[in-house]
């Protein structure tokens, strides 16, 4: 089974991602936990959120408000980085943190890599699928990075100044 | 100064080990080309023409008499014996081995340095005023402002992988604009109001090839909010900044293609959520922060024009000259600013030597409180020199050659490195620079001629500011030969403002003889006490332009 970090820990994990190519080859949705694109969530919205174990994956350019009534039905949002250059993701992960106050899974997929976990964990990125090519025991190191932050964060919103 | 605390240096040596990994994995093969890129790039580190490239960070251009020993010794043992003072008061490297930069950061973090964020798609080293904090005419102290900005955009989480270079400046001078905040993609102009300090934020603003002066955005911030407000802009901008195309990625163009308005109401609304959130800057912690820039111990007793000052301008017709351009006013009776201009002919503005940095320290210990700063202009500032003392300093700087009585004049120009060193140049810009102070070597005609602002960039990205140059020039590659297109007009002094295109580019050889006959121009049509960007404004460009493409002069 394919291993992901998840709350600081390599864990295995069952989740299967389609992407919008992928499920138009598929007749049906997959059996067990799957991620699918936000138009065909809500293209499908009612007979999706009865299952219970679909998740919703954000491309840049698709913010969280389209979700934001789905929320409280969704186990997980993941977003999708493209190019880790590409930091729309990071907002995204904010606001569903701060903004939407989204308790659930939001999962990194894609381009991610051991030197942006740091930053990623800080915005509410709590779970992340490593590119396959690269070491997943390697790339935990990289949530280590810093002890000392100046801003707050999704963890605690204090700047360094009030945290004593 | 800003003086660090235990957790600004654990932060520090983190990031130093943390680039020495990625230094080893890189050199390993673990890290490809693409990914090592923005890591080093927010450590300041390019690939240049000929050797990597390394931008140190100097905070609103503070740096002490033990930073810039320190800055001095990574010249002698790491690079080839100098640096260069960039237009954004860093400081840069130009030969450093890849292998040895983990090495430099370690020796610049014991001296509280660092080249974090100085490159890269991401909130870069504030700036501000190089008289900050001693100009009579500011209305507070910035200083403390830029390192609350500093400390909020340090590994900020959120805006690592912007759309593109965000720089912000602080003015805290009315009626003038010596930050340039007009140009820069977030400008915050310090203003008071019923005896609260709050913020006008522009946003916009910025040179390179679309260059443009920022929009009002905030009109009137009040202080606990600062952070917030900057910190709904960026949310702005890193949700809706253009990636596509790095030529439109800057937050100018996605300012001009919403609309103020616009840009305000996405602004104002991210802002709602944040305000009175945990962002808000209490008043103990600015307390703090303004007591790291306390003033130093002047002595009070003190009053300006003292009789040494007096007798030696009076004697002495080289120090009469020299303090008549290069000594500035100060707030505190007794004291000046002096500026060490950069810019000895046949050398690149802004550069100085190891050893110069060692003497420069030694003359910040002797006559500055151990301190100095850098300038936009490519310059030193000695901040806090006692008018009594001016003469002996003089004198050092003289033997140094640090005296050119050439501040703010023809001579005293901005030129980024451009194609002897830079791989983004079309053209260079140091051998033009230097043609330019050849010709216009009497300084007596400099002195009539007055205050000229000369920059030159190598190339669209106008790392030498010259749009807002009184007369700018831009190196362009045609068809693989150099050619210098002039603007004139631009300004970047009382206010910020783009110049405007003379017409089609010239040769290199070209472009002393064009300066030479516009400044005839000006001389001839001056009226009196008229300075160069005075006359350009009331004739307009039209006769400029005759005179610069007439073949009979």
């Amino acid at each position: 089974m394919p291993q992901i970090i998840k709350d600081g820990a390599i864990v295995e994990d069952r989740w299967q991602w389609l992407d919008a190519e992928a499920l138009a080859a598929q007749q049906a949705l997959p059996e067990g936990p799957v991620i699918v694109p936000l138009a065909y969530w809500q293209a499908h919205r009612d007979s999706l959120k009865a299952r219970g174990d679909v998740a919703v994956c954000l491309e840049p350019g698709e913010e969280p408000v389209a979700l934001a009534d789905d929320l409280a039905d969704l186990p997980m949002v993941a977003i999708h980085f493209p190019a880790f250059k590409d930091g729309r993701g990071y907002s995204y992960a904010r606001e569903l943190r701060t903004r939407y106050g989204f308790k659930g899974e939001i999962r990194a997929l894609g381009d991610v890599l051991r030197d942006q976990l740091f930053y990623l964990q800080r915005v509410g990125f709590n779970a992340f699928v490593i590119r396959s090519d690269r070491d997943i025991h390697d790339a935990l190191n990289g949530l280590k990075d810093f002890s000392v932050t100046y801003q707050g964060d999704v963890h605690d919103p204090r700047p360094i100044y009030r945290r004593h | 100064m800003y003086v660090y605390r235990p957790h600004d240096k654990q932060l520090l040596n983190e990031r130093v080990a943390q680039f020495r990994d990625q230094t080893r994995r890189f050199l390993d093969g673990q890290l490809s080309n693409d990914e090592f890129l923005p890591l080093r790039l927010q450590n300041g580190l390019y690939i240049q023409r000929y050797a990597p490239m390394l931008r140190v960070s100097v905070p609103y251009g503070m740096l002490s008499s033990t930073q810039l020993r320190m800055l001095g010794r990574i010249a002698r043992e790491w690079d080839k014996g100098y640096a260069h003072v960039s237009t954004r008061q860093n400081i840069q490297y130009n030969w450093p081995d890849l292998e040895d930069v983990p090495d430099i950061l370690a020796a610049l973090a014991e001296v509280e340095m660092h080249a974090i964020q100085t490159s890269g798609n991401c909130i870069r080293n504030v700036t501000t005023d190089e008289f900050a904090g001693i100009n009579a005419a500011e209305i507070e102290d910035p200083r403390p402002w830029c390192e609350i900005i500093r400390q909020w955009a340090t590994f900020n989480p959120e805006f690592a992988y912007l759309p593109r270079k965000f720089k912000i400046a602080v003015n805290a001078v009315p009626d003038a604009d010596p930050a340039l905040i007009g140009v820069h993609d977030i400008g915050v102009q310090i203003v008071h109001r019923d005896g609260e300090t709050g913020f006008q934020v522009l946003a916009g603003g910025g040179l390179g090839r679309t260059p443009m002066v920022g929009e009002v955005i905030g009109d009137f911030v009040p202080w606990p909010h600062l952070l917030s407000y900057l910190e709904a802009i960026l949310r702005v901008y890193n949700k809706y900044g253009n990636r596509d195309n790095k030529y439109k990625a800057r937050i100018k163009i996605l300012v001009k293609a919403l609309g103020a308005e616009k840009f305000r109401a996405l602004t104002e609304a991210e802002f709602a959520e944040l305000k009175d959130g945990p962002m808000t800057l209490t008043a103990e912690e600015v307390d703090v922060m303004r007591g790291h820039f306390s003033e130093p111990a002047y002595d009070p007793s003190l009053t300006n024009r003292p009789a040494a000052l007096e007798q030696a301008l009076a004697s002495n017709k080289a120090f009469n000259r020299w303090f008549h351009t290069n000594v500035t006013a100060h707030r505190q009776p007794g004291y000046a600013a002096v500026t060490l201009t950069l810019k000895k002919t046949g050398r690149a503005p802004g550069d100085l030597t190891d050893e110069e940095f060692d003497a420069v320290a030694d003359l910040a210990d002797q006559f500055s409180f151990a301190e100095a700063r850098t300038t936009h202009q490519q310059n030193i500032v000695l901040g806090d020199v006692r008018q009594d003392q001016l003469f002996p300093l003089w004198e050092k700087l003289d033997a140094l050659g640090f005296a050119t009585p050439n501040l703010k004049l023809l001579t005293d120009m901005i030129a980024c490195p451009g194609g002897d060193f830079c791989s983004l140049a079309n053209a260079k810009s140091i051998p033009i620079a230097e043609a330019i102070q050849r010709h216009f070597d009497d300084m007596d005609y400099l002195h009539d001629l007055g205050p000229i602002d000369v920059n030159i960039s190598g190339c669209m990205n106008a790392c030498g500011h010259h749009h807002i140059g009184h007369i700018g020039i831009l190196g362009v590659d045609k068809k693989g030969r150099e050619y210098y297109q002039i603007t004139l007009g631009g300004r970047g002094d009382k206010v910020s403002k783009i110049g405007e295109k003379l017409g089609p580019s010239f040769d290199a050889d070209q472009v002393v003889p064009v300066i030479a006959r516009l400044v005839d121009l000006y001389v001839e049509q001056r009226k009196p006490g008229e300075l160069f960007i005075d006359t350009y404004e009331r004739l307009g460009i039209e006769p400029f332009k005759e005179r610069a493409y007439a073949t009979d002069h």
